[in-house]
């Protein structure tokens, strides 16, 4: 709700991400574009995940298989329709307009599916149990021989497509993916400043008290799974598109953990959070190698992670508010 | 038939036995501190590096043994000093953060001092020999050994804990952690020492690991992920409940990537069913988690607590 406060800021950054293709190719480096297609994409997938840390208090560690759902649908269909043959009697296909939204509609399955059952245990039990399923679907992933198993596949048809709309072309791809990300977000906002929103900030604040004023807890927990679940959907078909290439990788536990700390860095409990946390990830990804090369710790700069840890545990343990609370800090 | 299904069974008990070991160290740490340590599998990959490089310097299994378990007690004082006490009073999220970030800085620290490449070590001589178990099964020496190991510190682990004074203390710290402090006990000392000896059974089944699998950066998170599944299995907090869901998931695992593809392939045919039974035997263990919570959402052996 805080968000609201800086209408101008939204703006000024959408305004930024709309002219980013231009200035890129402007000063000669339009290479940067697929960075920022990935910032765009993983925000979205980051913003799902605060809907449940930040906004609900389900510390969810298994939000990478719902990415990984969404990208597979969008790479099996492209791989059947490439090989010409049929899934349970189904041709492939290619088209975005049936990819994305089954890939959708598939990531609300399983987030359903997983939400119904993980729900019904709290706390630690509940982080153990998503991690979980996410260990179950990375493995799910591993055992399909036939889509490349371990290594995953490469889809060799391209990207989808739309009518009217190149995705193969590299800019024109960063607006769908700008869009789907504009569209979320915006949605994101309207669904956290709704009642259904305050019900999530009552359950984080205290579960119990909901049932004695008539409000089925359990019900709104897995509604809002569900809706990150689909978002973490989305960023998986979204990524699909992006690299052409689906693997188990994409669903690997790390990828949960680096989610959250992606949430972390930029300041939970806030939808501006996690962008700007999206964007730090990428930006240390990028240059901490670079930087540490600069400082003459040539060694590091492979290993920067090794740099990064103890900043993260910093950043948990002295600067929760993340990037988001030096931005905006809060009066009084 | 028999004979393989019994080896396959002992091969379950055995996978379990490090289970156990690790899953004790990490039940106890939930149990008592309430801190949730995804760093815990490091410590079982210090144990296996300290005794793959200390084997290869003395060429002593035993000293490597011996001097291994120092070494992942002294790592495990420094992480519990620097971080892990700073983690008593915040949520789990943090925790989860903290030490996914530590794990972080501990797997790329072992990438930068031993590379990628993975390290062996041998089964030392005078446990490399096999054993003939009643019904005529020939079996590793060394697997006997392990599993002889556990179940050692599993009972020398229950004594302690039922029997004396300090185990007294945990028992009550883990269901109410102020009333103990009230009471005088040295809350932050009992801490240290149960992360401490937690590690240093992660380290002993890292370092009993090692002759069996190949020592390698990332070999801690794995095991540690099957050890959740254990602890969520048996209740967060009981050792005995430890044990059990470490056994369950040790011998499932193994048993389902011994015999689904056979019983499968009686059924379907052998691609179809190679290709099932993989995905299926890998995720037979988190099914099992899944039938366990749904119907005790707290595990089999809940602790009770009361805070």
């Amino acid at each position: 709700m805080r968000d609201t406060h800086h209408l101008p800021f939204l703006l000024g950054c959408l305004a930024a991400l709309l002219l980013l293709p231009f200035v890129l190719q402007a000063t000669g480096s339009s290479y940067l574009i697929s960075t920022a297609t990935r910032l765009v994409v993983f925000a979205i997938a980051a913003v799902s995940l605060d809907l449940l840390i930040g906004y609900t208090g389900l510390v969810s560690f298994g939000h990478a298989a719902f990415l990984g759902v969404g990208a597979y649908t969008v790479g099996i269909l492209s791989f059947h329709a490439y090989e010409d043959t049929t899934l349970i009697g189904l041709p492939g296909t290619l088209s975005g307009l049936v990819a994305i939204p089954l890939a959708l509609a598939l990531s609300a399955l399983a987030a359903l599916i997983v939400g119904a059952l993980s729900l019904r245990t709290r706390g630690v039990y509940f982080i153990m149990i998503t991690l979980s399923f996410g260990q179950m679907l990375f493995f799910l992933f591993v055992s399909l021989e036939q889509y490349g198993g371990d290594d995953g596949m490469m889809m060799f048809e391209g990207r989808n497509r739309l009518p009217l709309l190149d995705l193969n072309d590299r800019i024109s791809f960063y607006y769908f993916c700008l869009a789907w990300f504009v569209l979320f977000f915006w949605f994101c906002t309207w669904l956290v400043r709704s009642k259904f929103g305050r019900t999530l900030a009552a359950i984080k604040q205290n579960q119990d008290r909901l049932s004695s004023i008539g409000i089925n807890a359990y019900w709104a927990k897995l509604q809002v799974f569900v809706i990150a679940g689909v978002g973490a959907g989305l960023a998986g078909a979204l990524s699909a598109n992006h690299t052409e290439f689906v693997s188990p990788a994409l669903t690997h536990w790390t990828r949960s953990g680096d989610l959250m700390i992606v949430v972390i860095l930029g300041g939970m409990g806030t939808l501006v959070g996690p962008v700007l946390g999206t964007f730090l990830f990428l930006l240390l990804e990028e240059f901490l190698p670079l930087i540490l090369r600069g400082l003459g710790l040539g060694l590091l700069s492979e290993h920067w992670r090794f740099v990064f840890g103890p900043i993260l545990i910093l950043v948990v343990l002295y600067a929760k508010t993340g990037l988001y609370g030096l931005i905006f800090p809060r009066r009084g | 038939m028999s004979q393989l299904f019994l080896e396959q069974l002992l091969n379950g008990v055995q996978l379990g036995m490090f289970l156990f070991l690790v899953s004790a160290g990490l039940t106890l740490v939930f149990g008592f501190m309430n801190i949730i340590n995804l760093a815990h599998g490091s410590l079982f990959m210090i144990g296996a590096y300290a005794m793959a490089l200390i084997g290869g310097v003395t060429g002593s299994f035993l000293l490597a043994l011996v001097l291994s378990l120092p070494v992942v007690a002294c790592a495990a004082w420094v992480i519990e000093v620097v971080i892990i006490r700073r983690l008593h009073e915040r949520d789990h999220l943090d925790q989860v953060l903290a030490t996914f970030a530590l794990i972080l800085f501990i797997n790329e620290g072992t990438t930068m001092l031993f590379g990628r490449v993975p390290l062996f070590m041998d089964v030392p001589a005078s446990l490399s020999g096999t054993v003939t178990l009643p019904g005529g099964v020939t079996y590793p020496l060394y697997r006997v050994a392990i599993i002889g190991a556990g179940l050692a510190v599993a009972l020398a682990l229950w004594l302690i804990i039922a029997r004396t004074r300090v185990g007294m203390q945990i028992r009550a710290g883990t269901t109410n952690r102020e009333t103990v402090e009230q009471l005088g006990v040295n809350i932050d000392r009992l801490n240290t020492l149960i992360f401490v000896v937690g590690a240093m059974f992660a380290g002993l089944a890292g370092a009993l690991a090692g002759p069996l699998t190949s020592v390698e950066v990332g070999m801690g998170e794995n095991l540690l992920i099957l050890c959740f599944v254990c602890v969520v299995i048996g209740g967060i907090g009981s050792v005995r409940g430890a044990m059990l869901g470490a056994i369950t998931v040790g011998v499932v695992d193994t048993m389902g990537r011994a015999f689904v593809p056979d019983i499968l392939g009686r059924f379907l045919d052998p691609a179809t069913a190679s290709g099932i039974s993989a995905g299926l035997s890998s995720m037979s263990i988190y099914l099992l988690m899944v039938v366990v919570l749904v119907f005790r959402p707290t595990g089999l052996f809940p602790v009770a607590r009361s805070v």
